[in-house]
């Protein structure tokens, strides 16, 4: 039971992760909602597999799949933010502040 | 020093990993973390008698319940502002300095901003950090700065500095 509601919750903000992914403006915007949501949802769903099958071996891969999602997230929503950046993509029009524009030349 | 630890961080990832204690196995699984020390060594980090001071892992799981509990507001936060049918961001790259000093925790500092609410880390210039944040609440450096990396700091510190 806990681990089926854990996976809906999983699958749910997987859904509205991309549902960002397409109604935000740049690839900023976009990053954000794909890492966050993508990131939590998948967790989730490895959480309702851990409750699902227990402490046997499919459940503690679970487990150890958990942080290298986390690792793996992070440090590629970092290397493509900074990418892009470098890249010339421009923020997008709703921007308010953009300090990083002396630095990154 | 950092060889020995490296290895055997990554022996015992493979033996959860495959969760099987057959001699061949342990073999397979020796060989392949000795050429991941080997090769991944002298990236590793540095100071590695930390690793036997207990207080830092009861830091760390104080710290590991705030990073999930972040994590959690930051997609409700992420959720919300997808669905709301007007979008209310506002968003913008914004300068934090930072008073971490080593790199280990600096990058553990820059993964959990990544993780919180609306906040990605885009580059450390120095000793500045640059983060893009969905909405860029205040105009005040102070103000953000605290918004920004305050929960994370103290803890970050006792644990990995």
């Amino acid at each position: 039971m806990v681990s089926t509601i854990l996976i809906v919750i999983g699958v749910l903000f997987n859904l509205i992760g991309c549902i960002g992914l397409i109604r935000f403006p740049d690839v900023y915007n976009r990053l954000q909602s794909a890492t966050k949501c993508g990131t939590l949802g998948t967790c989730s769903i490895l959480a309702g597999t851990l409750f699902h099958f227990g402490f046997t071996d499919a459940g503690i891969k679970a487990i150890i799949a958990i942080p290298l999602i986390f690792f793996g997230a992070t440090v590629a929503a970092h290397a493509l933010v900074r990418g892009a950046y470098h890249f010339g993509i421009k923020l997008g029009d709703k921007s308010v502040k953009d300090d990083y524009k002396d630095v990154a030349k | 020093m950092r060889y020995l630890a490296l290895f055997i961080l990554s022996f015992l990832f493979w033996l959860l990993l495959t969760f099987d204690l057959s001699p061949i196995n342990l073999a397979v699984g020796a060989v392949a973390a000795l050429i991941t020390s080997l090769l991944f060594g002298k990236y590793f980090y540095e100071r590695v008698y930390k690793f036997l001071q207990p207080q830092r892992y009861f830091w760390f799981l104080i710290y590991i319940i705030i990073l999930i509990w972040e994590c959690i507001k930051a997609n409700f936060d992420v959720a919300y502002r997808v669905l709301h049918p007007a979008m209310p961001i506002k968003p913008g790259i914004v300068k934090i300095k930072l008073e971490l000093q080593s790199e280990f925790a600096r990058a553990m500092l820059a993964n959990s901003i990544t993780m919180t609410p609306g906040t990605i880390t885009v580059d450390i210039v120095g000793d500045d950090l640059f983060v893009h944040w969905i909405y860029v609440s205040s105009e005040d450096p102070e103000q953000y700065s605290r918004k920004i990396t305050g929960r994370f700091e103290k803890y970050i510190k006792k644990t990995f500095e």
